[in-house]
């Protein structure tokens, strides 16, 4: 009896330990997040001179001296609408290439399926700068350069495994058997997937257009070393902010984080699910 | 309004064989039952019908016309699924329309087909429904009003009520039964359930490791198995089997007891019997010559009736006792069968012998 207790007692004391740690490390975690993002918000909104000064309010009065004068930034609203076209030509790409993709790999069993699988993520380990100057000069000769276009392929490139991952778990969630329903109720491929499996997984397809759009919002590099007038927000902001007053610089870093939280945020319950992790 | 045929039809996968050439023909209005264990081929048959999967080699005939090169839809079939398959994002009605609508009929008609279907199985309260509001049960009777609603010439179904408990799976079995008799289709019903298969199939088609053992009625595979797999799997308990030596001139010792047999070459027989055709002696008048002795082993009381387990020279034996016999474990039972039901089996080819 004695030495049950004693079992159980260091299997509780090994768990409480364990939650201990786990929820320090939960809390370190988000701080890590979060105290950047909170530091950028209030200076984001603080009168200029308020900005160097320490220590903070927790609430600080709100001027928007700084981002209106960003705001009216010759450039900015460019470079803005820039990004957004970049984004949006990044995101038609990589859904109308990755979804496909992700639908035969969740229907077909075809040689090279896991290999594939793969090598779809380990574009990602490719790093961009190797493949930028190379890239840049043969934009330049075929006329890409500068271009929407030229920079959203490469844009697309960076996205579209994650399209592929995500519409792959999206297309497996669906059972077959609705697919094959249709088929015997008179639908071809094409209807089945048009009337059952697409307004299925509709959402879904709009969360990863999503999540392609903040990609290449977010993408700094490529945009800088390709494009010179047709910057985007972020090369734009690298370019112009460098030399810039920091209450500006404050204003820029939320213009160009707010957007990809937000966007985020509201299509995490599809990027857990690519990682296979249960949405709660 | 089709019979189907259904020729040397062989499916591999990778190095495995999943069906063996299979042979067999369901009659117009047949209701047919593929029985068999999992895995044993039947759903990949019924698929290979559906055009769901492709034969390895074969062909199927649906009413007078080739189809294994066609596309489900052009097949003139409809199939009701395991786990139903109503979709989601549609109502109940819309469900059961979905086949009639991609067949271009006038919404009256659309209509007037989707309200007798949800009639037939009882589901006219439901037509707004969304699939993820209702019950396991009224899925499946959505599944099937969906595929009766296109009036198909074949029905295929796979296992349909296996996803229910056991009492609604007993209602929808009589219920599918009548609904399935007046809709006038050939069905192919799938399943595992033996008894679901001998009460609803006008003929049982046993699948065993890809091969069709037998195909029967119900009565027939119950009386006259092909095969002592057959034996062995339909019947609860199953068929009793014990080893047989001949004694010459068609006599058979099984169990220590003389009994008169097929007259063949073989020296080795297998002795079948159902434990319900056995009877049982008391000690006092039988002649131990004629009527073998075993020991209860374990009793179970049934309620209808009480079923012994016993070892007769150190095999399993299975009788079925009346529910009030005073017997108990370790108990001595004389037992005889019943001569025109016994059945013998050669043990080389596991063969009902004739």
């Amino acid at each position: 009896m004695s030495h049950k207790t004693q079992v159980n007692g260091t299997v509780n004391g090994q768990s409480t330990w364990h939650r201990y740690l786990f929820t320090g490390s939960v809390i370190m975690l988000c701080l890590w997040v979060l105290v950047p993002i909170y530091l950028l918000l209030v200076n984001t909104f603080s009168a200029p001179e308020a900005v160097s000064a320490f220590p903070k309010k927790a609430f600080p009065d709100i001027n928007t001296e700084s981002v209106e004068f960003f705001i009216k930034y010759s450039g900015v609203a460019q470079a803005l609408w820039s990004s957004i076209k970049v984004a949006t030509v990044t995101m038609i790409l990589s859904i109308s290439l990755g979804a496909p993709a992700g639908y035969a790999l969740s229907r077909f069993d075809f040689t090279g399926k896991e290999t594939f699988r793969v090598l779809v993520l380990m574009t990602r380990a490719f790093p961009l700068p190797l493949l930028a100057l190379p890239l840049a000069v043969m934009y330049i000769k075929v006329g890409l350069d500068d271009s929407v276009l030229g920079l959203a392929l490469v844009h697309t490139m960076l996205a579209l495994p994650f399209a592929v991952l995500i519409t792959y778990s999206l297309f497996s969630g669906i059972p077959i058997e609705l697919e094959e329903a249709a088929w015997t109720l008179g639908c071809n491929r094409l209807q089945a997937f048009v009337k059952v499996i697409f307004p299925l997984v509709l959402p879904g397809i709009a969360a990863s257009a999503i999540f392609a759009f903040v990609i290449s919002w977010n993408e700094v590099f490529a945009a800088a070393v390709l494009t010179i007038e047709h910057r985007t927000l972020p090369a734009f902001l690298l370019q112009g902010l460098g030399n810039a007053p920091l209450h500006l610089k404050f204003a820029g870093g939320a213009v160009l984080v707010l957007p990809a939280l937000l966007f985020i945020f509201l299509v995490r319950k599809y990027l857990f699910s690519m990682w296979g992790i249960a949405n709660r | 309004m089709a019979e189907i045929n259904i020729k040397q039809v062989a499916k591999q996968f990778g190095g495995t064989h999943a069906l063996h050439s299979i042979d067999l023909t369901i009659a117009d209005q047949e209701f047919l039952v593929l029985l068999g264990a999992s895995g044993c081929g039947k759903t990949t048959l019924l698929r290979i019908v559906a055009g769901l999967e492709t034969a390895t080699s074969g062909e199927v005939w649906i009413g007078g016309h080739r189809v294994d090169k066609l596309a489900p839809r052009d097949r003139g079939i409809a199939m009701v699924f395991q786990n139903y398959a109503v979709f989601p994002h549609l109502t109940v009605y819309e469900n059961i329309a979905f086949g009639l609508r991609m067949a271009k009929l006038p919404q009256a008609e659309v209509d007037k087909r989707v309200n007798r279907t949800a009639d037939l199985m009882h589901i006219e309260n439901l037509l707004s429904r969304y699939s993820g509001q209702l019950s396991g049960g009224q899925r499946q009777r959505v599944a099937v009003a969906r595929a009766l609603a296109t009036e198909p010439a074949v029905l295929l179904m796979d296992e349909p009520l296996s996803n229910l408990d056991a009492l609604l799976r007993m209602e929808m079995r009589a219920e599918l039964k009548t609904v399935l008799a007046e809709s006038k289709t050939t069905t192919i019903y799938v399943t595992h359930d033996q008894v679901e298969a001998m009460s609803m199939a006008d003929r049982i088609a046993i699948v065993n490791e890809g091969r069709i053992v037998q195909a029967a009625s119900a009565v027939e595979v119950y009386r006259n198995p092909a095969e002592h797999f057959v034996g062995s799997f339909i019947g609860n308990p199953p068929m009793n089997f014990l080893d047989a030596t001949a004694l010459g001139d068609g006599w058979w010792d099984v169990a220590g007891t003389r009994i008169k047999g097929p007259s063949v070459k073989q020296n080795k027989l297998q002795f079948g019997i159902r434990p319900e055709d056995i009877s049982v002696h008391s000690p006092k008048t039988s002649n131990p010559q004629d009527s073998p002795s075993a020991t209860i082993r374990v009793l179970e009381p049934l309620g209808s009736h009480l079923l012994a387990s016993c070892k007769v020279d150190n095999q399993m034996l299975r009788v079925v006792l009346d529910s009030d016999a005073s017997v108990k474990a370790g108990d001595p039972l004389h037992w005889s069968p019943v001569a025109d039901r016994i059945r013998w089996f050669d043990p080389a080819t596991a063969l009902a012998i004739l």
